[in-house]
C-alpha cells in the first residue's frame, strides 16, 4: 500500500485516497464547438506512460481535497504535488 | 524407521513437561517445546502422510515451513482445515489426522473452533525479519537511537540460534511470527501464532531489513520421495528438539554438512553409513573419524517398503553399491531466502561463483543481510537433479507430485520460460509454495535446454510467504463487524413492528411489513392497495439530502443537472435527471429552493456519497471561482413520506399549521412549518403518483413524528409500507429507479424523458454528448412498458428479449427486461425493458425464450396508471 503525500494532511496511506486519472484534461470551454472526433477524444483518451504521469488524486476520507501530482508509474515514487489548477512543476520540486 | 527420541538434550524441549496428543488416531507423548513433527519423530513416526496427486508414501520432510509432505487437519483444540506438521506446535490434547496436501473445509462455521484473531496496526522506525545474526546489529542501533523496533522470527526460539541474549528495551521481539508479505513503501503484514491467539500484525516501517537467511534446495533422483529422505538441515533441527531421525544415516549433497555430521554423532548418537558427496573432493571436508566419504558418488535409486531400507550409489566410473540405511540426509546447496525481496519487486542475479542467486536493486526501504546475501554459501554447483535413463520417480516438487521427466514433457510441448512451465505443471503452486522446489525446478530447465546455470531463475515470489487463512486475514472484521450498517431514526418502530428489511447500500430499509403470517406477495399487495385507495407512510429517511448554498449555487445546479433549477423559485420543487460528461444518466432527485442562495438536493439512497464526490470535484479541479459550498445532511433528516388519497386527512389530524388545500399548497412546492407539535419542512413529492406530502424532521424527532402520523393515520386505515410496495407503485406510473432501470450506458432520451434536458440554458454536465453519432443512434435500447400475454406470468428481472423466437440457440436479442411485478391496480403482471428502438414499437410483440417455456408479452407505453395525473392532487 503506497504512502500518498496528501499535500495538506502529509503522509498517508493509500486507501484514504481515491485516483482520478491524468491530470489536466481540462474541461473544455466549449464543448459544442468541438468536432465529434475531439469530443471523444477528450472524453475517453487518457495517455499511459511509463515513468512520470501528472494525474489527480482526492483525499477522500481525509481532508476531501483535490490535488495533483507527479509520480514515477513504473517505481510509484511521487516527485511532486500541486493544487488542482496550477501548472505542473518541474520535476522533483514540491 | 528408528528415528526416536534421544535420551539427553534437546535445548527447544523441557523434559519435565510430557504432551499427549493424537494423530491419524493413536494417542502419543511428546514434550512442551516439541513441534507435531518432532513428536512424530520422537515416537518413531515418519512416514503414515501420502503425497496427492499420485498417492505415494511420503514422510517428514523438513524442520519447518518448507515442508512439502507432512500435511495435517487439525480438529483439537482449534480447527485447522490444513497445516504442514513441521510448524505445529505441540499442545496438550491436540488432535491431528494426515491430509494428502489437500484440505476439507468443515460442513459449517458452527461445528468449529477456529483460533481467535485481533489485528494490529502499528508504525516503526525499522523492522527486522528474522532474529539471527545478521538481524541483530540493526535491531539493536535502532533501538539504542530510541526508534520503535519489531523483530520478527519464525522459530518459537528465545534465544536466537546466535544464542546470545534477549534484545534491548524498544525491541518488539514476535516469535512464532511470520512475515506474511511486504508491500509499498514499508508496508509490512505479519502473522503471529502465540497460544492463545493469532494476531495479525500491520506494520508500516521506515526501513525493513531481511534476515531471512538461506534455505536447502532438494535434488532429484529416482524415489527421491521415499518416507526416510530428509533434507539434511532438518535433522539439526530435531536434534534441538532432542530428537533423531534415524539410527544409521547417509548423506547426500553437494555440500555435506560435516562438521554438523559430527554433533549429530556426538549428541544425536546417530550412525554415519556413508557421506555421498557429488563433488569430486576438491574441498577438503572436516575430518570424520571412521566414515566411508565417497567423492565423486551419487545415489541413484531407494528401497523400502515403503519406508528408507537402502540406498543404491554410483560411483564416477559406473560403479554400483547399495548402503542400508534408516534415513537418507539430502542437500542440493543453500540459496539465499529471497521470497520477501523478490515479491516486492526486488532483483536477483545469478552469482557463478557461489551457484545460486543473489539480491540486486530493491526499493530503498529494504536491505538484506546476513545469509540472505549469499555470504554463508560456499558452495560453486547446482546439481538438480541425478542423471539417469528414466526420470519419471525423480521428483522436483514432492507436493504437485511433478517430476524431471513432467519438466521435460513441457519442454518438449515448447515451452521454454519456467514461468510456462510453473503454469504446465503447478510446480511451486503448492502449500509449500516451491520452498525446497522453486530454484531447482528453474535449474532442471535450464539443464534440460542445455542452458548455462542461472539462465533463468526461479519462477516470481508473491505474497503470502506461508498459506494465511481467511479467519486470520478477517480477524474480527465478520458479521455485524463487516461493514458499517446504517439504520433511519425511525429504525426501532420498524423492528417493533416486525418489518422484514433488505439491505440498500449499508441501509437497512424496511423491504415489506407482513401481518400476522402473510406472505410475501400479499403484503406488498395490500400495501400498495393501502396507498391506492386511502393511504401509506414510507420511511425515507434514507434519500441522500446534500445542502448546496453560495450565491454561485443556482448556476452550478444549472451545469450539474439536464434541466435548469437557476429559475425554480424559493419554496418551490424540481425533478431534474444527472449525467455523466458521457452523457450517460448518473443519478436522480429533486432540488428544493430553500432561498435565493441555498438548494436542498435529493439523490437516490445508494448515490448520496457519489453525488457529493461528483459536484466537489467540479467544484474544486474545473470551477474553483463558483462561490458554493455542498454539506452532506442525509442524517441531519428523518424524512416520512405520507402516500394516498387520504395523505392530507393524516397531516390534519396529526397537527399542523400549514395550509394543506390544494390551491394553498400545490404540487412540487414545499412549506416549512410544524407538524405534531414539531418543526417540520412538508414537500408535495410524490413517487407513487397519489396525492402525497414528505413530511422532513429533525433525526432526533423523527421516531416522534412517525408514531404521531401513525397515530393519526389509524381512523385512515394507514399502512406502512416497505420499499417492495414502492418500487411497485412507482412501476405502475413509469418512474424510473437510476441502477435498476439504468445501468450507465441510458441517456435521458433513452428513457424517454427529452423534455427533463433543456439545451437552451447553455452548457451543462452531459450536453456535449448527446449529439455524439453513437448516443443520437435510433436503434439504441430505449424505455418500454411490457404487458405479458398471460396476466399471471411475471417476467423474470433481466430476461433477455428477441423479436422472432426461432426456437434456435442463438436469437438475436434486442432488449432486456429491468424490472418486473404483479400490480395490484391493474390486477395483473408488468414490467419495464429496455428495447432497441423501443420508443417506435408500441403494440408489437416480443418473446422472453426460457428453459422452462418461452413469454410474450405486449410492448406498452412505460405508464400503466394513472397517464392523465389527476390522481396526485388527491
Amino acid at each position: 500500500m503506497l504512502l500518498v503525500p496528501c499535500p495538506w494532511c502529509g503522509l498517508r496511506d493509500e486507501v484514504e485516497f481515491r485516483y482520478g486519472g491524468q491530470a489536466h484534461v481540462n474541461y473544455p470551454t466549449d464543448p459544442e464547438a468541438l468536432s465529434d472526433e475531439e469530443w471523444a477524444d477528450f472524453l475517453f483518451m487518457r495517455d499511459n506512460p511509463r515513468g512520470d504521469f501528472r494525474e489527480r488524486w482526492l483525499h477522500a476520507a481525509g481532508c476531501r481535497r483535490w490535488f495533483n501530482a507527479v509520480r514515477n508509474t513504473a517505481t510509484y515514487e511521487f516527485a511532486a504535488t500541486y493544487p488542482p489548477i496550477a501548472e505542473p512543476p518541474a520535476r522533483g520540486s514540491s | 524407521m528408528t528415528s526416536s527420541r534421544i535420551p539427553g538434550g534437546g535445548r527447544l524441549i523441557d523434559r519435565s513437561k510430557p504432551v499427549s496428543f493424537r494423530f491419524d488416531r493413536v494417542e502419543y507423548e511428546g514434550y512442551e517445546g516439541d513441534t507435531l513433527a518432532s513428536a512424530l519423530l520422537a515416537n518413531g513416526v515418519v512416514g503414515g502422510f501420502r503425497s496427492p496427486i499420485l498417492g505415494r508414501p511420503r514422510g517428514i520432510y523438513s524442520g519447518g515451513a518448507d515442508e512439502p509432505n507432512a500435511f495435517v487437519e487439525i480438529s483439537a483444540p482449534w480447527f485447522d482445515p490444513i497445516v504442514a506438521a513441521t510448524t505445529v506446535d505441540l499442545v496438550e490434547g491436540l488432535v491431528a489426522e494426515s491430509r494428502a496436501g489437500i484440505g476439507r473445509l468443515p460442513p459449517s462455521e458452527g461445528h468449529v473452533r477456529s483460533r481467535p484473531v485481533e489485528h494490529r496496526h502499528v508504525h516503526v522506525e525499522t523492522l527486522v525479519v528474522g532474529a539471527g545474526h545478521g538481524g541483530r546489529y540493526p535491531a539493536e542501533r535502532s533501538a539504542l537511537r530510541g526508534e520503535r523496533v519489531i523483530v520478527v522470527e519464525q522459530g518459537r526460539d528465545l534465544i536466537g540460534p546466535s544464542g546470545s541474549g534477549g534484545f534491548p528495551d524498544g525491541v518488539t521481539y514476535l516469535t512464532r511470527a511470520t512475515a506474511l508479505g511486504l508491500y509499498d513503501d514499508g508496508y509490512v503484514t505479519v502473522l503471529e501464532r502465540s497460544s492463545e491467539l493469532d494476531r495479525m500484525w500491520h506494520i508500516r516501517a521506515k526501513q525493513v531489513v531481511l534476515a531471512t537467511g538461506t534455505r536447502e534446495r532438494l535434488i532429484a533422483f529416482a524415489d527421491n520421495d521415499r518416507p526416510g529422505i530428509m533434507l539434511s538441515l532438518a535433522a539439526s533441527t530435531y536434534r534441538a528438539h532432542g530428537v533423531r531421525v534415524g539410527s544409521r544415516v547417509v548423506v547426500f549433497g553437494v555440500e555435506p554438512y560435516v562438521a554438523g555430521l559430527n554433533t549429530l554423532r556426538r549428541e544425536a548418537r546417530v550412525e554415519i553409513a556413508a557421506v555421498v558427496d557429488v563433488g569430486r573432493g576438491e574441498r577438503p571436508l572436516d575430518p570424520l573419524d571412521g566414515v566411508d566419504v565417497l567423492h565423486g558418488w551419487t545415489v541413484s535409486g531407494t528401497d523400502g517398503t515403503p519406508e528408507l531400507s537402502a540406498v543404491h550409489v554410483r560411483g564416477p566410473d559406473g560403479e554400483r553399491e547399495t548402503i542400508e540405511c534408516d534415513a537418507l540426509l539430502v542437500s542440493g546447496g543453500r540459496t539465499p531466502n529471497l521470497d520477501l525481496w523478490r515479491a516486492i519487486g526486488g532483483t536477483v542475479q545469478f552469482d557463478r561463483e557461489l551457484g545460486c542467486f543473489l539480491p540486486d536493486e530493491g526499493p530503498g526501504w529494504l536491505s538484506v543481510v546476513d545469509g540472505a546475501t549469499g555470504e554463508s554459501v560456499t558452495r560453486a554447483e547446482m546439481y538438480p537433479f541425478v542423471p539417469a535413463e528414466d526420470y519419471s520417480r525423480h521428483f522436483v516438487d514432492l507436493q504437485r507430485d511433478q517430476t524431471v521427466a513432467d519438466v521435460a514433457a513441457a519442454l518438449e510441448g515448447g515451452l521454454r520460460s519456467v514461468e510456462h512451465v510453473k503454469r504446465a505443471t503447478y510446480i511451486g503452486t503448492a502449500l509449500d509454495q516451491g520452498r525446497t522446489s522453486g530454484v531447482v525446478a528453474a535449474e532442471v530447465v535450464n539443464a534440460l535446454l542445455g542452458d548455462p546455470a542461472g539462465a533463468q531463475g526461479p519462477s516470481n515470489a508473491r505474497p503470502p510467504y506461508t498459506p494465511v487463512s481467511y479467519d486470520a486475514l478477517a480477524g474480527p472484521y465478520r458479521g455485524d463487524l463487516l461493514d458499517p450498517i446504517r439504520v433511519t431514526p425511525i429504525h426501532a418502530a420498524h423492528v417493533e413492528r416486525g418489518a422484514v428489511f433488505e439491505n440498500v447500500g449499508q441501509w437497512k430499509r424496511p423491504w415489506y411489513f407482513p401481518r400476522g403470517g402473510e406472505s410475501t406477495d400479499d403484503t406488498v399487495a395490500r400495501e400498495c392497495l393501502a396507498v391506492r385507495n386511502a393511504v401509506g407512510a414510507m420511511d425515507a429517511s434514507t434519500l441522500g439530502k446534500i445542502e448546496v448554498v453560495g450565491p454561485d449555487a443556482p448556476a452550478f445546479l444549472d451545469r450539474m443537472y439536464t434541466n435548469r433549477m437557476s429559475n425554480l423559485k424559493p419554496g418551490s420543487i424540481r425533478y431534474g435527471l444527472m449525467c455523466g460528461l458521457d452523457g450517460m444518466v448518473f443519478d436522480d432527485g429533486v432540488a428544493m429552493r430553500l432561498a435565493e442562495d441555498r438548494y436542498l438536493v435529493t439523490t437516490t439512497t445508494g448515490g448520496a456519497a457519489r453525488v457529493l464526490d461528483h459536484f466537489e470535484e467540479w467544484l474544486q479541479t474545473e470551477w474553483p471561482g463558483l462561490r458554493v459550498f455542498c454539506t452532506s445532511v442525509t442524517e441531519q433528516w428523518a424524512v416520512v413520506a405520507l402516500n394516498g388519497p387520504r395523505a392530507r386527512d393524516v397531516l390534519a389530524a396529526a397537527g399542523t399549521h400549514v395550509d394543506l388545500a390544494k390551491e394553498a399548497f400545490p404540487h412540487m412546492t414545499f412549506r416549512d412549518g410544524t407538524v405534531a407539535g414539531l418543526p417540520a419542512r412538508l414537500a408535495r413529492v410524490s413517487f407513487s403518483g397519489e396525492l402525497a406530502f414528505e413530511v422532513h424532521v429533525s433525526s432526533s424527532h423523527g421516531r416522534h413524528v412517525w408514531d404521531a402520523l401513525m397515530a393519526a393515520g389509524e381512523a385512515f386505515d394507514i399502512a406502512p409500507y416497505g420499499t417492495e410496495a414502492m418500487h411497485v407503485l412507482r412501476a405502475e406510473k413509469g418512474y424510473v429507479i437510476v441502477g435498476q432501470d439504468t445501468d450507465g450506458t441510458v441517456t435521458p432520451f433513452d428513457l424517454g424523458m427529452d423534455w427533463i434536458v433543456n439545451p437552451s440554458k447553455g452548457d451543462f454536465i452531459g450536453r456535449r454528448s448527446f449529439s455524439r453519432p453513437d448516443t443520437a443512434r435510433p436503434d439504441r435500447k430505449q424505455l418500454v412498458g411490457l404487458l405479458p400475454e398471460d396476466p399471471e406470468v411475471l417476467l423474470p428481472e433481466g430476461v433477455q428479449l428477441v423479436l422472432q423466437d426461432t426456437g434456435r440457440i442463438p436469437m438475436p436479442m434486442a432488449g432486456h427486461v429491468t424490472s418486473s411485478y404483479r400490480s395490484p391496480a391493474l390486477g395483473r403482471t408488468l414490467a419495464l425493458a429496455m428495447l432497441k428502438g423501443g420508443h417506435a414499437m408500441h403494440g408489437r410483440t416480443v418473446f422472453a425464450p426460457l428453459p422452462e417455456g418461452t413469454i410474450t408479452a405486449a410492448v406498452t407505453p412505460p405508464v400503466f396508471y394513472d397517464a392523465e395525473g389527476v390522481r396526485r392532487d388527491g
